[in-house]
């Protein structure tokens, strides 16, 4: 379709720290649900949102069980938002800087994350209606 | 003419470079570009009417749209109605619409 756009989002933060995750995959839901091409390069700290180990856990201060808690998990955002781009007719392109994995030890991502490198953020860059860089504080 | 969207994501009250963002956004309308500001996170505190709202007033009237995510404004619980003199609540589907249209755009 001719209005199918092509977006591409550079991160950088790690999940779980700052609002800025959260408001990025916002904006991807956005575009997934109008079912665009959707790229996603995510450098340093930002490796860790797709990261497959991320556990839900009990808060014992508040007196919650796990299921109580019910605690948000970036890597099922980055999932559903990869099933609903796909539900659309789109297709979520998520690339995780090979050299941050490395550093973090941060390979185990969920199904659908592939290793790149900046250049593949160019690359992606270069074939996009546009690209959001949303770099850490 | 150019036009831009400026995402303004961080509090004036915290990190004084936030003024440099809106004399951008100013800067730019000044030159005939079309210019948006749109506020996100913290950066929707001083749209709550304040001793830093003064600021967006002078954007609005010099020709910047500003706006404000309503979903960020309802997690501070900034009601619309203390909204400042120039700012709009606008959902955030409007950052796709300017990702989409081409426009430039910048994240602070």
């Amino acid at each position: 379709m001719a209005d199918k756009k092509t977006l591409t989002f550079a991160i950088m933060d790690a999940p779980f720290e700052n609002a800025r995750t959260t408001t990025a995959m916002r904006l991807m839901d956005i575009a997934a649900r109008r079912g665009y091409q959707i790229n996603v390069f995510a450098y340093e700290g930002a490796v860790y949102v797709p990261f497959a180990a991320q556990r839900q856990h009990p808060n014992a201060v508040h007196g919650r069980d796990v299921e109580e808690e019910d605690h948000p998990l970036p890597r099922e955002w980055v999932a559903a938002v990869m099933a609903e781009a796909e539900k659309n007719g789109g297709k979520v392109d998520w690339v995780n800087c090979g050299l941050c994995v490395d550093e973090r030890g941060a390979g185990d991502s969920i199904p659908g994350v592939r290793r790149g490198t900046p250049g593949d953020f160019w690359t992606m860059a270069g074939a996009s209606d546009n690209t959001l860089v949303i770099p850490t504080k | 003419m150019g036009r831009y969207l400026l995402v303004e994501s961080r509090d004036p009250f915290d990190s004084a470079d936030v003024q440099n963002a809106y004399d951008l956004a100013s800067d730019l309308a000044r030159d005939g570009h079309e210019v948006t500001l749109f506020l996100v996170q913290n950066g929707v505190l001083p749209a709550r009417w304040s001793g830093k709202s003064a600021s967006l007033a002078a954007l609005s009237d010099a020709g910047v749209e500003v706006l404000a995510d309503d979903f960020s404004l309802r997690e501070r619980g900034i009601a619309l109605e203390r909204l400042a003199r120039g700012v709009a609540p606008a959902p955030l589907e409007v950052v796709v619409d300017h990702l989409a249209d081409g426009r430039k755009v910048i994240w602070h």
